[in-house]
């Protein structure tokens, strides 16, 4: 019963540790593209446009 | 922007969810032990699933490589990117579960048997994928390699299944099988297609989110 057990938490640990870092991957690059939306909705008010 | 799919943000995940439970569920209190294996066999329920999910996420590869080469399409390269990393996942499981199953059934943790080696050259194969997309730049010649690889590693599958015939192998081969047993296999292969469905959405996302940032940069420096 063991190994059942090993078995079983080494599958969830890896998938609950690889969600963790695709929806951490995921929010950092939701807040880039909302920084970089703003940096060119700036942009027409920018003096060399 | 992607427009907001209430199927992917809320059903699949507690779709997936609750599969997942039932699954457990089902190898903990209702599939009976194996005769000569005794509970150790019930790893067969994670690992067999986890090893059909490898292969579907890397003919998913093949194929988004064959597509991106014939037509160049930047999604179809980003759908292979997604696929080969959650194929990785899943193939990872394999080697990870395979083992313990093999300790107490074959008394050691790994054996150079035909089909254990060729997973182990099929995980090194897509890891090579996955390290050359991460590390090699994200340009046209990079993609354009990786597909060529992400092609060439699925003729690893074919082999894999055969090299029991082939070689001789001691890995166990599907025969017969309870009726409940068959029933707790079909559940658990249901919840990890959930699983794998969620986790190829979910790194798809992030992937779309960094080519908007590549197009928004892109767009900064033509405008300044």
């Amino acid at each position: 019963m063991w190994y059942l057990f090993a078995a079983f938490s080494i599958v969830w640990i890896v998938i609950f540790l690889y969600v963790l870092s695709v929806s951490r991957r995921q929010r950092e690059l939701a807040r880039e593209v909302e920084t970089l939306r703003q940096t060119t909705q700036k942009e027409p008010a920018s003096p060399s446009s | 922007m992607k427009k907001y799919s209430p199927f992917n943000y809320v059903i699949l995940p507690w779709l997936t969810a609750a599969a997942m439970l039932t699954a457990l569920a089902m190898v903990f209190l209702y599939v009976p032990n194996e005769r000569v294996q005794g509970a150790a066999q019930r790893i067969f329920y994670i690992h067999l699933p986890s090893a059909w999910m490898a292969f579907l996420g890397f003919f998913i590869v093949a194929g988004a490589s064959a597509a991106f080469l014939w037509q160049g399409k930047r999604s179809a390269d980003l759908l292979a990117q997604a696929a080969a990393e959650v194929g990785m996942v899943f193939c990872t499981l394999v080697l990870l579960t395979g083992p313990i199953w093999a300790r107490p059934i074959w008394g050691v943790w790994w054996t150079w048997d035909p089909r254990l080696t060729m997973t182990l050259v099929l995980w090194l194969i897509y890891a090579a994928y996955v390290l050359l997309r991460v590390f090699a730049g994200d340009t046209e010649t990079v993609a354009r390699y990786a597909a060529v690889l992400g092609i060439i590693g699925v003729i690893d599958i074919p082999i894999l299944y055969i090299a029991i015939r082939l070689w001789r192998g001691i890995h166990p081969k599907v025969e017969q099988m309870a009726p409940e047993m068959a029933w707790t296999l079909l559940v658990c292969t249901g919840a990890f297609v959930c699983l794998f469905t969620w986790l190829l959405w979910l790194r798809l996302q992030s992937l779309h989110l960094r080519n908007d940032i590549i197009g928004l940069r892109k767009h900064i420096l033509v405008s300044l």
